[in-house]
């Protein structure tokens, strides 16, 4: 099973051409993932040949769908044109997109999450993520595949790093499907769409949601725990020791007046009982107590 | 980058949105300039980033170019709650009939943009909304639809405005969208817009806050940085293209990926307690390749700011492997003792991830004195915290 990502999953990359699209392209394949094309309106009909496979160049989005039957885009056009490619991939009927791109202006995410609300065919993650990898099954972004195989755990992250830290941690026992859904302040799939996804997956056992200051997401996911997830999850949150009104490197992680932070989002998780790691290790502690129970 | 008073005015009058004229002055000699210019009755009122100026005696009227100097002479040099006064904005003194609140902001929670509205403008809006939550109307933006005349008109009827400014104020409305889309804003806010007793609506104060992410759409936007208010460190930091904040403490921080750097913050400070609440000093994050030219780059900031007394490079390999991150830490030591500028603080290492072994032994044999080694993030922070400790 795992979420939104498995071995059934046919990848098409926008922006495959350019140097982060070639790079994370050769890693994809390296790690499995079914890789049916690129898209580049200005190379289309070429070939590009990487080390595990010779892939097509199509015009369009449309047009790779058509030919491959792809169901999967991972996003890697720069933030001036990456509004123009997600769009693309809506209109074309993309079940999954993948926007990896860091610096898309706010309102163009606005924009393009909106438009693909409207035609209501297509589940956007990021911007501004190191996308979703279902270890042993399929991989679509940057997260390392080397890190962890296949296991029982579920992971949710607005962090790419601490992703990798936590998968690193938990490595034993591994992952069904691990999703970072980006720093940005608009997101396409939220803490709580990964929540709602690994309640409803056999695979998944227990969850590890990890956040950070800024917004309130964390706060919501709390309130749908309490209501919804009754499979064991841990949390950590980022972001205690950031001072107010400053941008700590993600573009959504602020601390604005006395909202977003960090002890908030620790306390609405532990008033519904969800148990908040210190540390990066202090939370794996947490998960593996709970997965012995 | 939230904007000055005076810079969300530019950008109001450049859309539409009407403003009364003014200067903005750096000394009393400059407003009694502007003063006489404008003529009448001025307000003086103080260029700081925050809010609470009148109280704090930062807004004062002048009914002449010698009071306009002498209010700026007093403003000028202020301290409002930790901001230094270094501009004055004078502007023309108008007289108020009735104080609205309008605002367009973006809304994290529900993905869109949330219009904002009250009549009861004037005083801070966060007490509006607590004290009479009944009279702060706010009405979703759709990011594709934007604000209408039709939208302007529903924001309006839902804040109740009276009869006779409903199209001005929904025409301000408009306008004030353009101002959130066109310039690339996550918040524009007038408070107060006013009616004046002739009956003419007016934004007399403005807040507008500009999405960093955006900035290279807008090659006017970059003249908006207040360099002489920015931290030196942050600046050089920001020359050299690095994720740099300036914080308090007295651990230097080095890491890669924006959650794992707030993540070693936080550990740095925890483990601190225990050694007389030392904090992190600043918060960087080089990014995903951790070159040894960026490592030493970050080196050299970090090592540079006097409050330092240790380092922590805290790493983890996704991608990269650890064997470049550590020879980028290696030859960042030997770049910056090349340039004179040689490492004269501990630092901690923890390097973790892909070829974690191979990547270890090689900060192991380079055996650079004052390069510390701990295998986990944890315990790291704790030497460091020490180390920092001891150094005071």
């Amino acid at each position: 099973m795992a979420i939104f990502l498995d071995d059934t999953s046919k990848l098409i990359v926008q922006g495959m051409t350019g140097s982060e699209g070639m790079k994370h392209t050769t890693l994809m394949l390296a790690a499995g993932s079914t890789i049916v094309g690129g898209v580049n309106p200005k190379k289309a009909g070429s070939k590009v040949d990487f080390p595990t496979a010779t892939l097509p160049v199509f015009g369009s989005v449309a047009e790779a769908m058509a030919e491959t039957g792809a169901n999967v885009s991972v996003v890697f056009v720069p933030p001036a044109g990456t509004k123009g490619a997600v769009i693309e991939a809506v209109d074309a009927g993309m079940p999954l997109v993948v926007v990896i791109t860091e610096g898309v202006p706010v309102h163009d995410t606005a924009a393009f999450f909106q438009y693909a609300q409207d035609a209501g065919t297509t589940r956007i993650i990021g911007p501004n993520c190191p996308g979703i990898i279902s270890p042993g099954k399929s991989n679509a972004g940057i997260i390392p595949a080397s890190i962890s195989g296949p296991g029982r755990i579920g992971l949710v992250s607005k962090s790419g790093t601490l992703t990798y830290q936590m998968m690193y941690e938990l490595r034993d026992i591994g992952f069904s499907t691990a999703i970072g859904i980006g720093g940005d302040p608009i997101i396409g799939t939220t803490h709580i769409d990964a929540l709602a996804a690994f309640q409803d997956d056999p695979e998944t056992e227990a969850i590890v949601m990890i956040g950070e200051i800024g917004g309130d997401a964390e706060e919501r996911a709390a309130a749908y725990i309490a209501e919804h997830v009754t499979k064991p999850v841990v949390g950590y949150v980022a972001g205690f020791t950031a001072p107010e009104g400053k941008t700590m490197g993600h573009a959504g992680a602020i601390v604005s007046g006395s909202s977003g932070t960090a002890a908030a989002k620790q306390e609405a998780l532990e008033a519904v009982g969800v148990r908040v790691g210190k540390t990066p290790s202090e939370t794996a502690r947490l998960m593996r107590e709970l997965l012995a129970r | 980058m939230d904007l000055y008073e005076y810079q969300a005015k530019h950008l109001f009058g450049k859309h539409g949105v009407p403003v009364v004229p003014g200067a903005v002055c750096e000394t009393p000699d400059a407003a009694r300039l502007a003063a006489r210019r404008i003529g009448g009755t001025t307000v003086v009122k103080a260029q700081v980033k925050t809010g609470g100026r009148g109280k704090a005696g930062g807004v004062k009227l002048a009914k002449d170019e010698d009071e306009a100097s002498a209010r700026a002479a007093d403003i000028l040099g202020m301290d409002i709650k930790g901001h230094t006064v270094h501009k004055v904005l004078v502007t023309q003194a108008a007289e108020i009939a009735e104080e609205y609140y309008v605002s367009f902001l973006l809304d994290r929670a529900n993905r869109a943009f949330l219009a904002m509205a009250s009549v009861e403008g004037g005083m801070e809006i966060e007490q509006v909304a607590v004290e009479k939550p009944e009279a702060l109307a706010k009405v979703r933006v759709d990011a594709l639809e934007g604000c209408s005349p039709a939208k302007a008109a529903e924001i309006v009827a839902a804040a109740r405005f009276p009869a006779e400014v409903a199209d001005q104020v929904a025409d301000v409305l408009v306008k004030l969208w353009d101002v959130l889309v066109l310039e690339d804003a996550t918040l524009v806010e007038v408070n107060p817009l006013v009616r004046t007793p002739d009956g003419r609506i007016l934004a007399l104060d403005g807040k507008v806050t500009l999405d960093g992410n955006a900035h290279f759409r807008h090659a006017s936007h970059a003249d908006l940085v207040d360099v002489a208010a920015s931290d030196p460190i942050e600046l050089r930091a920001k020359a050299l293209d690095l994720n740099y904040v300036k914080l308090d403490g007295e651990v230097g921080i080095i890491g890669n990926g924006a959650g794992l750097v707030m993540s070693t913050l936080d550990v740095v400070a925890y483990a601190g307690e225990e050694f007389g609440g030392v904090r992190p000093a600043n918060f960087l994050d080089i990014g995903g390749g951790a070159s040894a030219e960026v490592m030493s780059n970050g080196l050299d900031i970090v090592l540079n700011d006097p409050s330092v007394r240790s380092v922590f490079v805290n790493v983890f390999g996704g991608i990269t492997s650890c064997v470049e991150v550590a020879n980028g830490v290696k030859f960042a030591i030997q770049i910056l003792a090349d340039a004179g500028k040689p490492v004269d603080k501990p630092i901690v290492c923890r390097i973790d991830g892909n070829r974690a072994e191979e990547g270890r032994a090689i900060l192991l044999e380079a055996a650079i004195p004052g390069v510390e080694l701990v295998e986990t993030m944890d315990e790291a922070a704790r030497r460091v915290a020490e180390l920092a400790a001891a150094g005071k």
